[in-house]
């Protein structure tokens, strides 16, 4: 979820789909979950409507632009990157019926504010210290527009600048740069972990599961109508026009403090070697990807880099005490393998990408914010993602460890330990300190293209004769 | 967010396994507010954490739901892990009359923050076919195994928090029992070993 780079794989394979079971709408489903643009810079743009008329003009001339899995998937580059997702009040402030703005979930409903609690961001984390409107009632959609270069996308922010002026009625909350960092071989983030190595695949896609990752998910567990693990589509939103096609999103933006992390390093290894290890037993990866159940003593670049060996590993039988993967590790945590069960029913999509400039390697910590902005797709927000944090993140008995949380993203502040398995003694860090701080989230539909056009069409009153049926 | 709720008493925080402790819980379950993804949370006592959940039965169908019980027995025997999801200690399965009422307690003692696993329990029910027990009880949600929210909102309406719990080794897990007991066998089957 770091940096935006061309994933050529993903789309490659999207062009050659085959003919499964499952028939994806590929045609309007929003092409954010399906798959990748080669895009090195993104913006994110935060909105209030501030007229009900406004928003919908907004979303009207905005709809031909927003790209489909199909369009973004095909061979033929598209330069239609963009996304438009909702919050709840967006959908209302939009105009969509009571009755059907009830039948959403409870949590959506509430927001990512709202669910603090639930989600542990506390501390420094709560959304009281949230930036860019984020926490505000008045947030009622975002925009993401991708594009392939920084030139591109200052492009497109003018465009939309401009469209946005044009439109009244619609306020830019605030805004955020996204850029990929360099070296641009691989995606990885401020802390130089490579990213992107555990994306589920997806039936119906043609994507295939890497090696280790078990078989392909049904859709609907991360797009609304289609079968889930359990069964048919049940409960959704109404009416279906709405919610068929659509997705739901998570939304973080996490502060890296890139000096903290590298003065722990430097503090809990004598060697360059002894800190790479410690970075690796943060992360359960070593910063080249390579994971530790499968390289335990030393980096593998070459493991790191192989798509086909990365993730082909487990952590029951191959390392059930956690000698090899911290049973605290970030990895270990955010995806337990065979340690959990009902694996398939918390997978999650990621996407996002880096903003802030890079911190070069033995500069002191400038004070720059960077970081990770990111998202988090599925179809259920309190069984993937709200477990995800709850349990996973920010349990400090996950695993029965007492008093830990997630060492790089869980809400950290200087309380909490780390223990790392080792023959014959364990090595314990007490009071971890902080490496990253979320400053804002949210919780976003991202309806189907027809859904858009639904919703841009609602006339005050209309749309119940949808609803009552 | 989790918030202390005004005047809340406090709850005894000490640990120590070797130490019996009894803890006197308010009316409402829960010392203070903290929020869980389907609602309160209740607390982990010196009895660890757990519900009693009383729901009276659809009528003449007592048979059926004491029936279950050879069930879960076979299902148990079977595959001993059927249940590990659970992290349970016990579970008690009762059934009473009130006047010409019967109901059903469903009373288990278990190691986890009941809401933190909801859906793998649900998950859990389907596969072992629990629905015939549940289904026989006034209420229940029909559509429980696609509406995780709705199963939640029939436990919570059907549980009774208790006002008393005690522990006699308090706070300890089940895997940390049968870890010390494993210890035990270990140095029992060492020292025969040695002999």
């Amino acid at each position: 979820m770091s940096v935006l780079q061309q994933s050529h794989r993903i789309s490659q394979d999207l062009t050659k789909r085959t003919d499964q079971a499952v028939s994806l709408d590929f045609d309007d489903i929003q092409h954010f979950l399906m798959s990748r643009p080669p895009a090195r810079a993104a913006r994110y743009e935060f909105l209030a409507f501030r007229s009900r008329a406004g928003g919908r003009a907004w979303l009207t001339g905005l709809i031909d632009k927003v790209g489909t899995a199909s369009a973004v998937g095909s061979s033929a580059l598209d330069s239609r990157w963009v996304t438009v997702g909702f919050t709840w009040n967006g959908l209302q402030t939009l105009g969509a019926a009571e009755a059907s703005l009830a039948t959403f979930p409870e949590e959506f409903r509430q927001g990512m504010a709202a669910r603090a609690g639930v989600l542990g961001t506390t501390g420094a984390n709560h959304p009281d210290h949230w930036v860019g409107g984020l926490a505000s009632p008045n947030l009622h959609a975002i925009v993401v527009l991708f594009a392939r270069d920084v030139a591109e996308r200052e492009r497109c922010r003018g465009e939309h600048e401009r469209y946005v002026a044009q439109c009244g009625g619609v306020e830019v909350l605030s805004a955020l740069d996204l850029e990929a960092i360099p070296p641009f071989d691989c995606a990885h983030e401020h802390f130089g972990y490579r990213d992107r190595l555990s994306q589920p695949a997806i039936e119906g896609t043609g994507v295939e599961a890497t090696p280790g990752s078990g078989p392909p998910i049904k859709p609907g567990e991360f797009f609304l109508g289609y079968p889930d693990e359990e069964g048919p589509a049940a409960g959704l939103p109404q009416p279906e026009i709405l919610s068929r096609n659509g997705s739901y999103l998570a939304y973080l933006k996490m502060e890296e403090h890139v000096g903290a992390f590298r003065d722990f390093l430097r503090a809990h290894g004598e060697t360059p070697e002894e800190q790479e290890l410690m970075a690796a037993k943060l992360m359960g990866r070593w910063r080249s990807g390579a994971p530790l159940v499968l390289a335990p003593d030393k980096d593998d670049p070459q493991l790191g880099a192989d798509s086909q060996r990365s993730n082909d590993f487990n952590y029951a039988k191959m390392d059930p005490h956690g000698y090899g993967c911290p049973l605290g590790a970030h990895i270990r945590r955010m995806n337990p393998r065979d340690t959990a069960v009902n694996m398939n029913r918390r997978k999650m999509i990621r996407r996002g990408g880096t903003y802030g400039p890079p911190l070069p390697e033995g500069v002191p910590d400038d004070g720059i914010e960077r970081g990770i902005a990111a998202f988090v797709g599925c179809a259920s927000l309190v069984r993937q993602f709200e477990f995800a944090m709850n349990v996973w993140t920010n349990d400090p008995n996950f695993h029965e460890l007492g008093n830990e949380r997630d060492p790089i993203f869980g809400t950290q502040d200087g309380t909490f330990d780390m223990t790392i398995p080792k023959r014959p003694i364990r090595k314990k860090i007490k009071g971890l300190p902080a490496f990253t701080t979320i400053r804002g989230g949210a919780y976003f539909f991202l309806p189907g293209i027809r859904a858009l056009r639904y919703l841009a069409s609602l006339s005050d009153g209309v749309e119940t004769k949808v609803i009552g049926k | 967010m989790a918030t202390a709720a005004t005047a809340a008493p406090t709850m005894p925080r000490e640990r120590d396994w070797t130490k019996p402790q009894a803890m006197a819980i308010p009316k409402e379950g829960y010392f203070t507010t903290s929020q869980g993804r389907y609602g309160p949370i209740y607390p982990q006592t010196p009895a660890c954490h757990g519900f009693t959940l009383i729901a009276k039965i659809k009528p003449g169908r007592e048979d059926a739901i004491r029936a279950y019980g050879k069930t879960i027995e076979k299902a148990i025997a079977d595959l001993p892990d059927a249940l590990a999801t659970l992290k349970l200690h016990y579970l008690r399965w009762v059934l009473f009359d009130i006047g010409k009422e019967t109901y059903f307690m469903y009373q288990g003692i278990f190691d986890t923050d009941f809401d933190k696993y909801t859906e793998d329990a649900v998950a859990l029910f389907t596969k072992l076919g629990l629905n015939t027990t549940f289904e026989n009880l006034e209420g229940f949600p029909e559509d429980w195994k696609t509406n995780a929210p709705a199963f939640v909102k029939f436990v919570r309406e059907h549980q009774c928090p208790s006002f008393l719990e005690y522990g006699e080794y308090p706070y300890v897990t089940a895997d940390e029992i049968k870890k010390a007991l494993k210890l035990k066998a270990a140095f029992a089957n060492m020292l025969d070993l040695m002999q």
